[in-house]
């Protein structure tokens, strides 16, 4: 067992190295960051003394040497266009990215759970077919119509809600700022949760409704029925008990996706997270922003198919045999 | 707490304002814009947008009025010696800085220091040479080398700092660009100006209160002011529309019906003083990319004014533009040279076109590659998707090559080596002189980009040089603005050195409860705003 929580280990480091050397070299390709530094005015020798005092002018395998053993101290440099640390701008933006996508996760669990869970039992009414017919929306719309939809209905239209930014917050900790706790923040919350937790909402919903339609049909649940229990205890305390399982999986696994990709959802609602900083930051060719964004992102997969692996390890006890045996 | 709110109004009450409002009701100007604010600090980033907002609260010697016209501000006055080559100022009294500083003669030096040190996007605004001698605590001396009419024009954007506060916290040089430590300059201000900053998240927000004891009487009615970056489009004119903002920049060119049939808020319209113009490789001695082998088209005027001629001009303006542009036979906004309504585009003229080129040599015309930035001016990938089209109605097949502005400028730049056949690009000049256009664009720059930095196809004709050299000496009015008119003549009639096509307009949405002044130079000025 330690074996294998080793090896795979050393995987997830291979893969960091990976990424951090794709993003390294890529970002080569980007365009030059000193034009992006200085106005069009400057003149050629500001230019190339700019370009040595960055180091830009050794070889690539030398940066990417000295980029990796600055990152291992989670040192990722100064970015070019604010002149302040990245590893402070990032964790400064780091908390409006997981708010938004835990409170988004949260309500396309609890909604897609709820919705799923009725269609599966009112296969034929109407407002079933109404959820069906919502959730095939919810999958082909891309994020940022959805976004400006909604902007546009709750905020030009109606007035009810806020079109950008994350409201007024309160610092909990010494680095935490949070919008849970404000009036503003709540409001202002609701419209991008939606737009991020929409497509898993859906995701969920029609997860849900096949699970439960499958195991309505089994057995155990045909003699609960013989048993005469409440079609409520049945449903609940039974079928949707056994549902659930897959469901938790495909959640947590998708919590990953749900922050990498809340870069679209920041962008139409102008949310101050990290997502928004790395696509102003590729803009700008601010290549330490984007390698440590790309860094974190990977980091953040990896963590999580660590921990999924580890759980089937320990849950599943065929898995456990053969990798013993191995 | 109880002395601020009576220092206010002392300072109030002396300045004969009467400020019945003063307290009562909260007016917050919200604005958003295209980009972020990145630094505070005044120095490092040349750019519009920036450089206006950092006047909420950085103040030069001199300013610049709602028409460009350049007032004293901490400068009371200034003369100029017989021969030109000392400035005096004298320096304005009992101005303070937000920290409690007094403005004095060292902070002038301090700061005409700090601006030419390395990593100061403002080198120039300061001649390298130039010392500046403290005469006593209110009156600094620039002594030039040279004569320099154009020494203030630029001085807009060269903002007082304070020499105590930039030593005490570790500031006295502009950020440098590289620096491997922080900079306290970029997220905190000192200045003399009518704001303070509150607070300051770079790309997130910034919000300033009014500077209770601003010298000046302000023009302004308001108590707080909120600024929020917002890049996506559709956002930002959501944000004007539901009255979250008072004002926005830009507004894409497809909403502005949409603006003014809301009732709430309308778009502002101006010529902006940038400039669009299309430039030819007159450089190499074979183009890269294109048909013709062993010698360049470019370097034979007929070709480039068949070009000219091919560009349809009020076709770009109605249809890519919107009509939101002003067509250019210049490379400077008429706003900025008085005598530019004596010269007129060549007219468009297909046929004169594919003769010129005919004559030239070239009767089925060529092939060549065309850069293009598309993340750069209004519309700029269309317009150039444009050309093409009308191009190819004279045998002249363009490949075009857009792409986003760092790629853009890395390939046809200084820095790719100005690797570039045919390209568009736009100039404003920052002293708002045609001086700087003329030696900025047509002045004949080496391989490395010495001289004409931004002249990318190297236009070079040794009249114009000759009349540059004229023109930096002249003090005289009058005669300079000829010298000027001759050189336009020259690389703009006779060379057709470059292809003007228009200036841009301004495009800002602004809530109908707000009054404000709209600057050409596209600066938002926020000591001039009124909110009902």
């Amino acid at each position: 067992m330690i074996a294998f929580i080793i090896r795979r280990l050393i995987q997830s480091i291979g893969v960091l190295l990976a990424v951090a050397l794709i993003a390294f070299t890529m970002f080569r390709f980007v365009g030059d960051p000193v034009n992006q530094m200085v106005g069009v005015e400057t003149s050629a020798a500001e230019r190339e003394q700019i370009r040595k005092s960055l180091g830009l002018d050794d070889p690539v395998v030398v940066q990417f040497g000295r980029y990796v053993a600055k990152a291992a101290s989670l040192d990722f440099g100064i970015s070019y266009q604010f002149r302040q640390p990245v590893t402070k701008l990032l964790a400064e933006r780091m908390p409006a990215t997981l708010e938004l996508a835990l409170v988004s996760s949260a309500f396309a669990l609890a909604v897609g759970i709820a919705m799923g869970v009725y269609t599966a039992l009112r296969r034929n009414g109407w407002l079933a077919q109404v959820f069906q017919a919502v959730s095939l929306v919810g999958v082909s719309l891309p994020t940022f119509l959805t976004g400006i939809l909604l902007i546009y209905v709750f905020s030009v239209l109606l007035g009810w809600l806020p079109s950008f930014g994350r409201g007024d917050v309160v610092a909990v900790g010494s680095w935490w700022t949070t919008g849970l706790l404000t009036w503003t923040g709540l409001r202002a919350l609701i419209l991008p949760a939606i737009t991020l937790g929409l497509f898993q909402m859906t995701l969920i919903m029609r997860l849900v409704r096949a699970e439960m339609l499958e195991v309505l049909r089994t057995d155990y649940i045909k003699f609960a029925r013989a048993r005469g229990l409440s079609q409520r205890a049945i449903h609940f305390g039974h079928a949707l008990k056994n549902t659930l399982v897959p469901v938790i999986t495909i959640a947590g696994l998708q919590l990953g996706s749900v922050i990498a990709f809340a870069i679209i959802t920041e962008t139409v609602f102008q949310w101050p997270g990290m997502g928004i900083l790395f696509l102003q930051a590729v803009q700008n060719v601010d290549i330490p922003i984007m390698a440590a964004y790309l860094l974190f992102i990977a980091f953040l997969f990896v963590v999580i198919n660590l921990v999924v692996d580890l759980l089937y390890a320990a849950v599943d006890p065929r898995l456990k045999s053969t990798v013993t045996a191995s | 707490m109880m002395v601020r709110p009576f220092r206010r109004f002392l300072a109030a009450a002396a300045m004969g304002l009467a400020l019945t409002a003063a307290g009562a009701e909260a007016k917050t100007f919200r604005f958003a814009f295209q980009g972020d604010y990145k630094s505070l600090d005044p120095y490092t980033l040349n750019e519009s947008f920036t450089n206006g907002l950092h006047k909420a609260v950085y103040e030069g010697l001199v300013r610049r009025g709602p028409k460009l016209e350049i007032e004293p501000a901490l400068a009371e006055r200034w003369e100029v010696s017989e021969d030109g080559l000392r400035w005096r100022f004298y320096l304005r009294r009992g101005v303070k800085f937000h920290g409690g500083e007094d403005f004095t003669a060292d902070d002038v030096i301090f700061s005409a220091q700090r601006v030419r040190t390395q990593g100061s996007n403002f080198l120039p605004i300061v001649p390298k040479d130039a010392k500046v001698v403290k005469v006593d605590d209110h009156t600094v001396d620039f002594l030039l080398t040279a004569p320099d009419a154009m020494l203030i024009a630029e001085w807009d954007n060269w903002p007082m700092m304070s020499k105590k506060w930039a030593e005490a916290n570790n500031a006295v040089a502009p950020t440098p660009q590289a620096a491997e430590t922080p900079s306290y300059a970029a997220l905190n201000e000192n200045g003399t100006g009518p704001f303070v900053v509150v607070s300051h998240q770079p790309g997130v927000k910034t919000v300033w209160r009014p500077n209770p004891n601003w010298w000046d009487s302000p023009r302004h009615n308001l108590t707080e002011v909120v600024f929020t970056p917002i890049g996506s489009d559709a956002t930002r004119v959501a944000a004007l529309l539901s009255g979250e903002v008072d004002w926005i920049d830009p507004v894409p060119l497809q909403d502005i019906q949409r603006v003014n049939a809301s009732g709430i808020a309308e778009v502002m319209q101006g010529p902006e003083l940038r400039t669009i113009f299309l430039g030819f490789d007159q450089n190499r001695d074979e183009l890269r990319g294109a048909s013709v082998k062993g010698r360049n088209p470019f370097k034979d005027a007929r070709v480039r004014k068949a070009f000219y001629q091919a560009v349809d001009i009020a076709a770009i303006r109605d249809k890519v533009m919107r009509g939101l542009a002003t067509p250019a036979a210049l490379m400077i906004s008429p706003l900025l040279f008085d005598r530019a309504g004596e010269f007129k585009r060549f007219p468009y003229d297909p046929e004169a076109a594919k003769k010129l080129l005919a004559e030239a040599g070239y009767p089925n015309g060529f092939e060549v590659v065309m850069d293009c930035p598309n993340d750069r001016y209004v519309n700029d990938e269309r317009i150039c998707q444009a050309v093409v089209g009308m191009l190819a109605r004279i045998g002249v097949k363009v490949s075009l090559n857009a792409q986003p502005k760092a790629k853009y400028f890395a390939k046809a730049g200084q820095t790719g080596g100005y690797d570039t056949s045919f390209y568009l690009l736009g100039w404003t000049p920052s002293t708002l002189d045609s001086l700087n256009v003329l030696t900025q664009i047509m002045g004949c720059r080496d391989e490395k980009g010495n001289g004409g930095l931004t002249n990318y196809g190297n236009y070079c004709n040794p009249k114009v040089e000759a009349l540059i050299g004229k023109i930096r000496a002249e003090t005289d009015k009058k005669k300079r603005d000829d010298l000027i008119a001759e050189a336009y003549r020259v690389a703009l009639v006779e060379d057709v050195g470059y292809i003007p096509l228009h200036q841009q307009a301004l495009v800002w949405g602004v809530a109908k409860t707000v009054k404000l002044v709209q600057r050409a130079d596209n600066q938002l000025i926020l000591s001039w705003i009124r909110k009902e």
